[in-house]
């Protein structure tokens, strides 16, 4: 995974991600331009955070979960 | 059609939907849906650690700034193992000083490479020949270029191929032989007589009615 790490924990990317979306950012795009990653990154990625029960998906945008939002403290 | 590991070896066409795909990749698992909105260059390589892709790899990273400014993500593939690609690329950057900045598909299954009609059997029954899929933002096929084994691709050329689809999608014109960014477009031909007679007072530079150019 590349933005899951086998330990479970976010690799750098995913770390990027994790706090757009803490920071309220919610949509692929919206998140792409703050985390300053390809938008294909960060469709694969937010996809990966959300199989890993990081982050939660609803229609086009992605929430973070309470477990998501521990790692990131 | 020749038949691979008991499947049919498909060759998808100009102005279809670009086949999809989920794939282990460089950069994690992707889907093509995930370049929706973009253009994409899909590209195969015969396999890693070899002269000729390791000249290519080099010569697609240094377009890749170019192809970024107009809105295309590069994506690479062969019939290679993730690792086997993360050992290449890191070893470009070692040894070549060229960090490799799109992913790279690991095709371990030949399934994207089979819907790609990526092998030839002529050439290769395990390696992919060098294809170059241009497909726009909408996800349809723009172009296919097909490059033996034994010769490098031609970036100027991608490019340049890049550059007259976009000018054509956005002005509604064709480009003409040897056309580069600046020169001249053909306007597309007269389909009535009417048409024909107004298209020679237009302005236009015409040789004849069904030849002319303009400047953008």
């Amino acid at each position: 995974m590349a933005c899951v790490s086998p330990d479970g924990k976010p690799t750098e990317s995913g770390t990027k991600m994790l706090r757009a979306l803490k920071s309220g950012l919610g949509s692929p795009e919206d998140i792409a331009k703050d985390a300053g990653l390809p938008l294909f990154r960060v469709r694969s990625g937010l996809r990966e955070l959300a199989e890993a029960g990081l982050a939660n998906q609803k229609d086009d945008r992605y929430e973070l979960t309470e477990k998501g939002a521990e790692l990131i403290g | 059609m020749e038949q691979l590991q008991g499947q049919e070896a498909r060759l998808p066409r100009i102005g279809e939907a670009a086949p999809d795909f989920k794939a282990v990749t460089t950069h994690g698992v992707l889907k093509l849906e995930d370049f929706k909105g973009q253009w994409l260059i899909l590209f195969s390589h015969p396999a890693d650690f070899t002269p000729v892709c390791t000249t290519e790899f080099i010569a697609f990273a240094e377009i890749y700034p170019e192809l970024q400014k107009r809105g295309v993500d590069l994506l690479g593939l062969s019939v290679d193992s993730v690792s086997s690609h993360i050992a290449w690329v890191r070893n470009v950057e070692e040894k070549m000083g060229i960090k490799i900045p799109f992913p790279v598909i690991a095709d371990l299954s030949k399934e994207v490479s089979l819907a790609y009609g990526m092998i030839h059997p002529g050439q290769s029954k395990t390696e992919t020949v060098r294809c170059v899929f241009i497909i726009d933002d909408k996800q349809t096929i723009r172009t296919i270029l097909y490059y033996p084994l034994t010769t490098g691709r031609n970036m100027d050329e991608i490019l340049r191929i890049v550059d007259a689809l976009q000018t054509t999608d956005k002005n509604a014109v064709a480009t003409p032989a040897n056309w580069r960014p600046g020169d001249m477009v053909v306007v597309p031909p007269p389909n009535t007589q009417e048409m024909a007679e107004e298209r020679v007072k237009q302005g236009y530079e015409c040789v004849d009615w069904y030849l002319c150019k303009k400047k953008l």
